[in-house]
């Protein structure tokens, strides 16, 4: 019997999956250390990705191609996608920092990791693990045929509990994700009434993009050649003003009360400026010389 | 390239795995490092299913894909809105049920 296992064996191990195999291996192990080791989210996300695209690869190679798609469908494009919509909205650029604020956990972890390692080694080293199995019906080609009739026969009920486990999950995430408005949606008959009693009913003047540069952070120009504090929006004035650069940056900082005057109503400084931006449009020419 | 190989290589992912989600305190990459660790036993449950020449080890292996899947969304929305109270993806930050 084990003589012509591993007469299987040799014959359904060829070079070529070995290679692969090897060649995964490395890569797999360097990602998953470069996963723990990278200090940006965004770096062990991409990480892992390469650890889970070497996986699907090497069940293939195990001979479960339908493991292998659901790994590159379900995993890498489902799960690491959804990882990389959160990080993105969590912040992109955040980094751990490097300094332990539990008091020796490297090292504790360190320990801890080289026992697990020895644990499972040991464990492995005294299991009886055979050589493969002479490649059965279940492979290949009727690998999905097989899994079928195992998923629809002898795993029926675990198969149904996971349609419950799922549509748990699904709703979970909404009611976890879900943010109750605490004031009433604005109609568009109170943005309007908003909008007059603010003082600046028409739309706030556009930057000066075509006076002399083209970029939306540049303040159109009043007639008397002063930048426009509303002609850019306050977002880009606090975030240059952040940075230390651009042209927006040396506007006063004000501009967060000024262009939010139309919809708070209290515009006393902003409402001299913001009567004249209008002419800013056509009034560059005369200003520029 | 034996089956011992495959399982050689779930327990060093798995280790690696352990390793990450003991000392790094992002909770997205916690996250990451726990699927690291799914993934790896997923590849031991493979190896075990060619080795014994049958299809139970991949049926295992698609269910621990659905329930991960199904982790990964709510832990996600977890960390969402935690991360939407105290601007903090960081597992330091959440001890206030400490004291």
């Amino acid at each position: 019997m084990t003589a012509a296992h591993l007469l299987a064996a040799g014959q359904t191990t060829s070079t070529g999956a070995s290679v692969t195999f090897w060649v995964l291996a490395v890569i797999s192990v360097a990602a998953g250390l470069g996963m723990v080791l990278a200090r940006r989210a965004v770096h062990c996300a991409v990480l892992l990705a390469v650890v889970m695209l070497s996986l699907a690869v090497l069940y293939a190679v195990a001979g479960a191609p339908f493991l292998a798609f659901v790994q590159i469908i379900v995993y890498t494009g489902a799960v690491l996608m959804l990882f990389l919509f959160v990080l993105m909205i969590v912040g992109v650029s955040t980094k751990d920092s490097l300094r332990e604020t539990i008091p020796g956990q490297r090292l504790a972890a360190g320990v801890a990791a080289i026992a697990l390692l020895v644990l499972l080694a040991l464990v492995v080293g005294h299991a009886a693990i055979g050589p493969a199995a002479p490649a059965s019906a279940g492979y290949g080609v009727g690998n999905v045929r097989g899994l079928a009739t195992l998923i629809f026969t002898k795993y029926v009920y675990p198969f149904e509990v996971t349609a419950a486990l799922l549509i748990t999950a699904a709703l979970g995430a909404m009611v976890l994700a879900h943010r109750e408005r605490t004031t009433p949606k604005p109609t568009q008959r109170d943005l309007a009434k908003q909008r007059v009693a603010g003082g600046h009913p028409s739309p706030l003047p556009g930057p000066g993009v075509y006076a002399r540069h083209n970029a939306v952070d540049f303040p159109a120009l009043l007639p008397d050649g002063s930048p426009s504090t509303l002609s850019v929006s306050p977002i880009i004035v606090a975030r240059e003003r952040e940075l230390g650069i651009g042209p927006a940056a040396s506007l006063p900082p004000g501009g967060d009360a000024a262009n939010g005057a139309d919809a708070a109503g209290g515009a006393d400084a902003a409402d001299g400026a913001g009567g004249q931006p209008e002419e800013a449009g056509s009034e560059p020419e005369e200003a520029r010389p | 390239m034996t089956p011992a190989n495959f399982v050689t290589l779930a327990v060093i992912l798995f280790v690696i795995g352990a390793v990450g989600v003991l000392v790094r305190r992002n909770a997205l990459v916690i996250f990451m490092c726990v699927e690291l660790m799914l993934n790896a036993v997923n590849l031991a449950f493979v190896a075990f299913a060619r080795m014994h020449a049958n299809l139970d080890g991949q049926v295992i292996a698609f269910f621990v894909m659905v329930v991960a899947a199904a982790e990964v969304v709510v832990g996600l929305a977890i960390i969402m809105a935690i991360f939407r109270a105290r601007r903090s993806a960081s597992v330091d930050d959440a001890s206030l049920l400490k004291y």
